[in-house]
């Protein structure tokens, strides 16, 4: 258990708190944890050491540990499909090769079914999709204290906040989410024009021949089509996040076990090993659900409707 | 929980990712992959094409075999039938030089036999009229006798 109050309520909060980097405005009072208060002179980017001061620093704080397994994943990611391309030949392909040509097939076939137009942008989006959601939903499955334990002897802070799934962070499943749905107007406007995407947002579902009702028909059109557009990246993005946030919930709630006598120890191993296993359906499905669902968007996209 | 520069940051990252796999990873291995599967269509046809033509080579060998024997029984008859001639012809070759043989010698035997019965025609007159002048000692006409004689000798 981390920190100095081995409590199980501290000890799950302690958890569930991303390690936030971010601005603290002047005159602001940081609060010790032995009770000592302390007022910033001026504005000042540190550490949080607190869930009241990373929330305190609203906007203006980035997180270190869901930013750094994230990208230290991609490239992850990165390097070995990038020496699997590098090695591609027409040959016959062997070990790590495989395996990359293998998922790269699986991606392939999966957008070829549902994405019918030609775009050189979508289906390496959905390999990368597919490829980064499932490691960072991997880090799941590494027992909860692991990495965190290791960072804070690193770092010599046993406070140290340390989240390492990074897709239980909403600003990342939120953030792919809404690159998706931007990327998603930006091709709709490329192939309708502006004013096919415009028609798009107004035209539908109901339309009239009469030019009056249409008129009136066009703000409902509109409330009706922006609030499902919008909805497409937040549920895409809450929905990864929902389900990777419950999951790591659980693996903590059976961590708490660990500590309540020899019996409900070993009661959380076994509890661990079946969610563990279990979760391991939850990850893949998850990344493979953001990834069709994000080609589905693209194909929307790319799709022209008929007028009405 | 809070939502924050992290989600700008990821944002980005995402961007920068997939241009790079847009980039650097997919058009290779996908390229790769097509070539790879053209050539293995490629080597299944050649294959299919190979067996083919085994096939074809088999039957045409087979045919050729079945040419080559009756071809070879052909060339066993005739065999037999221009022996079979040789031998008729041999036969009746031999059976005329017999025949010429057996006239030849024929012939030969008349001729002596003649040769013979003219030896004997022209001494059997004088034999008799040797024997009759003894017997009849000069009551004879040698001239007269001795035609009568060879006309005798004549019927002989």
């Amino acid at each position: 258990m981390a920190g100095e109050s081995p409590t199980t309520i501290g000890y799950i909060q302690h958890h569930l708190q991303n390690m936030a980097y971010g601005k603290l405005p002047a005159g602001y009072a940081r609060h010790g944890a032995d009770g000592s208060v302390h007022v910033l002179e001026q504005d000042t980017w540190t550490l949080a050491h607190s869930s009241e001061e990373a929330k305190d620093m609203g906007f203006n704080a980035i997180h270190l540990d869901s930013m750094g397994w994230s990208i230290g994943l991609a490239l992850l990611f990165s390097f070995i499909f990038r020496v699997a391309a590098k090695r591609a030949s027409t040959g016959v392909p062997t070990g790590m090769q495989n395996f990359v040509e293998l998922i790269i097939d699986f991606v392939n076939n999966t957008v070829k079914d549902t994405f019918h137009h030609k775009s050189r942008f979508v289906a390496p989006m959905a390999l990368t999709i597919f490829v980064w959601v499932f490691l960072m939903n991997f880090m799941d499955l590494i027992p909860v204290d692991w990495l965190p334990h290791l960072a804070a002897l690193i770092s010599g802070d046993p406070h140290l906040y340390f989240k390492v799934v990074p897709s239980t962070d909403p600003n990342i499943t939120l953030g792919m989410s809404f690159t998706v749905f931007f990327l998603m107007i930006f091709f709709s406007i490329r192939e309708k024009g502006l004013m096919g995407f415009i028609k798009e947002l107004t035209l539908h579902p109901f339309g009239s021949k009469n030019m009056f009702v249409q008129a009136i028909l066009i703000p409902i059109n509109f409330a009706l089509e922006s609030v499902a557009m919008i909805a497409k990246p937040i549920s895409l993005g809450l929905r990864l996040f929902g389900n990777l946030y419950a999951g790591e919930m659980i693996f903590i709630l059976i961590a708490v076990m660990y500590g309540a006598g020899l019996f409900l120890g070993v009661f959380a191993g076994v509890l661990q090993w079946g969610w563990a296993v279990f979760h391991v359906l939850v990850i893949t499905l998850q990344a493979f659900v953001f990834m069709v669902l994000s080609v589905v968007y693209m194909s929307m996209a790319f799709d022209v409707h008929e007028e009405h | 929980m809070n939502i924050n520069l992290t989600i700008i940051g990821q944002s980005l990252s995402f961007l920068f990712f997939v241009w790079f796999c847009m980039k650097f990873v997919w058009p290779f291995i996908i390229s790769a992959m097509q070539e790879r599967e053209q050539k293995i269509a490629d080597g299944l046809a050649a294959a299919d094409r190979a067996s083919h033509d085994l096939e074809l080579a088999q039957e045409k060998a087979v045919q050729r075999l079945a040419e080559a024997k009756t071809e070879a029984a052909s060339i066993v008859d005739a065999a037999n039938k221009r022996a079979n001639q040789i031998i008729e012809e041999a036969k009746n070759a031999a059976r005329e030089e017999g025949d010429r043989l057996k006239a030849a010698a024929q012939a030969e035997i008349e001729q002596e036999v003649n040769r013979a019965k003219e030896a004997l025609r022209a001494q059997i007159a004088t034999l008799a009229i040797d024997g009759a002048e003894k017997v009849l000692q000069g009551t004879v006409d040698k001239k007269a006798h001795t035609a009568m004689l060879d006309q005798l000798a004549e019927s002989l």
